[in-house]
């Protein structure tokens, strides 16, 4: 990189600042002076419009023609062949079976370490240490993340010293070395890892959070009536947090459908390993197939459309308290 | 890594007066444990070793890498990091060589370290601003269907980003493109390929999520206070600007982290938006292009992926309290 190369990045960043500074300060110009008639109107608007503008062309529009594309082959004709393609070709079918084992396991059991994690540190010594170990991950891109693992994941051939923990491992008790990335189907496993990995220390974190909400009452009631610790937790703590279990299993389970980064780095969905948000982009992108792309991007949409209808429920109800 | 001190992580006693009264006693029960009260302590030997299994099997992985990252490319290809004390060795020439060497097969990360920030910059910044707005508007300015059309942007994450993803890629080719091309045109030194795509996806990905939480904050100020200003004659523009961003600063202040972390670590958006060019794409896109590459040259990838980690890990470590508040604004309500 050049010193021009610098400088020209930098102008463009300033550049862009000024814009938006410019945009954002008509905007309150006119929102201030907007005409008297009509005034509540203009001013929403200002107020509105930006967000609204955004989410129209960035989300709302593209995703109506995303759901038109999936029914067109490349040269614009109506068909079902890609939805035809995603259900009959092995491969495809694979990345879908793929896509269910990762949103089946995942939520689960990072919500399970992520529990029996918070359980166990709640109120323990160094418990705000316990938590920024396992929280730390977060901060971690899922790229940063995939060469992580894929280094415990290395493989050495032959009689050579092994520099993957994992193999290292297994020559330690005596076994042969894997080539973990290339055997099917553990290989969909060990990625489901490293997304477990990432994902724990969120659901720690909103647990731990709830946990601390549980009226101490209650636990000192049950405690008095001769409950052990396992029967305080399933009847007293569980029902407490329930709202936030089903907050972190279904953030969890949106999060695991899109995942994409991980599968990406590590094995770029070879070797049987592929889920549709990777699949998505490979053939859209890569394989220039966009009918097929457009279609696996909606059977995403159809997968997540359930768990957020129920959030969107939640919320609604949650308004209408209010 | 464990030189950083461990900061209060979870809800803070500063969250604010904004939280319900029963959650707040409910939150001085827990504080006050710690000095004065009986500990109720749920825990037991077996559940103390848990954990500390827990905690090691998560942080040994990075440590491993970190540790590989300082040692000598021979070294990192015939042995285990585990046996540093057996074969000793440390070095910075991995770190020089990704960053500083000029060499055409080197990874050359200055570029896109660059590129990383200014991406990161601007898509934070501009659905924040975008979002605060929208937020104040849904809260404070009633008009008929505000509810229904907040329920919709909130909905609006539905969408999985991959859906918006090819005609938002056209809409930028058509309409875009020949603007750069034109600004490129006008004033030479700003490339052709610039950041502008990028930083306008993350800021429309960004902003369902944003406005929804910034929402939940916004519209939890007390209305005596609105009201007054607007008895006094305040515009909108003054009570968003003198009142309401003033008192939203912790939640502004925690999704701009959330955000920060977000972008700096997104890859999708980059492949798809940035060209790939040393030009324009981030840290996390040269990263994955260097597995794919060079998946072997584990000197490099170390010390590459460390590179690209440390932002972020400064900004969770030094912010992490604001950080956490952000992931619980919306969610613990749930």
């Amino acid at each position: 990189m050049t010193t021009a190369d610098l400088l020209g990045k930098i102008l463009q960043v300033v550049m862009g600042l000024a814009i938006f500074a410019a945009v954002v300060g008509l905007l309150i110009f006119f929102i201030d002076k907007a005409p008297k008639k009509g005034r509540d109107y203009w001013q929403l608007a200002g107020f509105l419009a930006p967000a609204l503008i955004f989410l129209i062309i960035g989300l709302i529009y593209p995703a109506i023609r995303t759901s038109l594309l999936a029914f067109q082959d490349n040269s614009g004709n109506w068909t079902l062949d890609n939805f035809i393609w995603t259900f009959t070709q092995p491969t495809a079918i694979r990345t879908l079976i793929n896509t269910i084992i990762w949103v089946l396991f995942v939520p689960t059991i990072s919500t399970i370490i992520g529990l029996a994690y918070a359980v166990f540190i709640d109120r323990s010594r160094g418990e705000k240490f316990y938590k920024v170990i396992l929280f730390m991950p977060i901060a971690i891109s899922f790229v940063g993340a995939g060469v992580i693992w894929r280094f415990v994941y290395e493989y050495r051939s032959g009689d050579r010293e092994q520099i993957g923990l994992l193999n290292a491992i297994v020559v330690a008790f005596g076994g042969e070395p894997v080539q973990w990335m290339q055997t099917d189907p553990i290989n969909t496993f060990l990625l489901i890892v490293v997304m477990i990995w990432i994902q724990t220390g969120f659901a720690m974190v909103l647990l731990s959070a709830a946990i601390k909400g549980v009226p101490t009452e209650q636990i000192e009631a049950a405690q008095l009536d001769g409950t052990n610790a396992w029967q305080r937790f399933v009847n007293v703590t569980v029902p407490g947090i329930r709202g936030s279990l089903v907050v972190v299993l279904t953030t969890i389970s949106i999060a695991t459908l899109k995942v994409f980064d991980i599968v990406r780095t590590m094995t770029a969905g070879n070797f049987n390993t592929s889920v549709i948000a990777n699949e998505m982009y490979t053939q859209a992108f890569r394989a220039s197939e966009v009918g097929r792309g457009s279609a696996l991007a909606l059977i995403l949409f159809v997968l997540v459309l359930p768990i957020v209808i129920y959030n969107i429920n939640v919320l609604r109800k949650q308004r209408e308290i209010r | 890594m464990s030189s950083v001190a461990p900061a209060d992580l979870p809800i803070g006693k500063d969250r604010g007066s904004l939280e319900t009264a029963a959650e707040t006693t409910a939150l001085q029960d827990v504080v006050g444990t710690k000095t004065g009260r009986v500990k109720q302590r749920l825990t037991s030997r077996t559940a103390t070793i848990v954990s500390l299994i827990i905690a090691v099997v998560w942080t040994i992985p990075t440590f491993g890498l970190f540790i590989s990252s300082f040692r000598p490319a021979e070294l990192i290809r015939e042995t285990g990091w585990w046996t540093i004390f057996q074969n000793w060795g440390f070095t910075l020439d991995n770190y020089a060589d990704v960053l500083l060497s000029t060499s055409s097969s080197s990874p050359q990360l200055g570029a896109y370290i660059v590129n990383s920030i200014a991406i990161a910059l601007l898509g934070t910044l501009i659905p924040l601003v975008f979002a605060s707005m929208a937020a104040y508007a849904f809260a404070w300015i009633k008009f008929k269907g505000a509810n229904a059309l907040f329920v919709l942007v909130f909905a609006l994450q539905i969408i999985p980003l991959q859906m918006a993803l090819v005609p938002l890629l056209q809409i930028f080719s058509t309409w875009l493109r020949p603007m750069q091309a034109w600004l490129h045109d006008v004033v030479p030194i700003i490339p052709e390929q610039n950041y502008a795509p990028v930083w306008l996806a993350h800021a429309m990905f960004g902003l369902p999520l944003a406005i929804f939480l910034l929402h939940n904050f916004i519209s939890e100020i007390p209305s005596d206070v609105i009201e007054a200003a607007r008895v006094d004659g305040a515009t909108h523009g003054q009570i968003f600007f003198r009142i309401v961003l003033p008192l939203a600063t912790p939640a502004i202040a925690s999704f701009a982290i959330f955000q920060f972390i977000w972008v700096w670590n997104d890859l999708l958006v980059a492949l798809i938006f940035s060209g790939g060019t040393q030009d324009v794409a981030p840290l996390t896109q040269r990263l994955a292009e260097m597995v794919g590459t060079r998946g072997q040259d584990w000197q490099r990838l170390t010390a590459a992926a460390f590179i690209s980690m440390i932002i972020p890990l400064i900004v969770f470590f030094s912010l992490q309290r604001y950080f956490v508040r952000g992931l619980l604004a919306g969610s613990t309500k749930g």
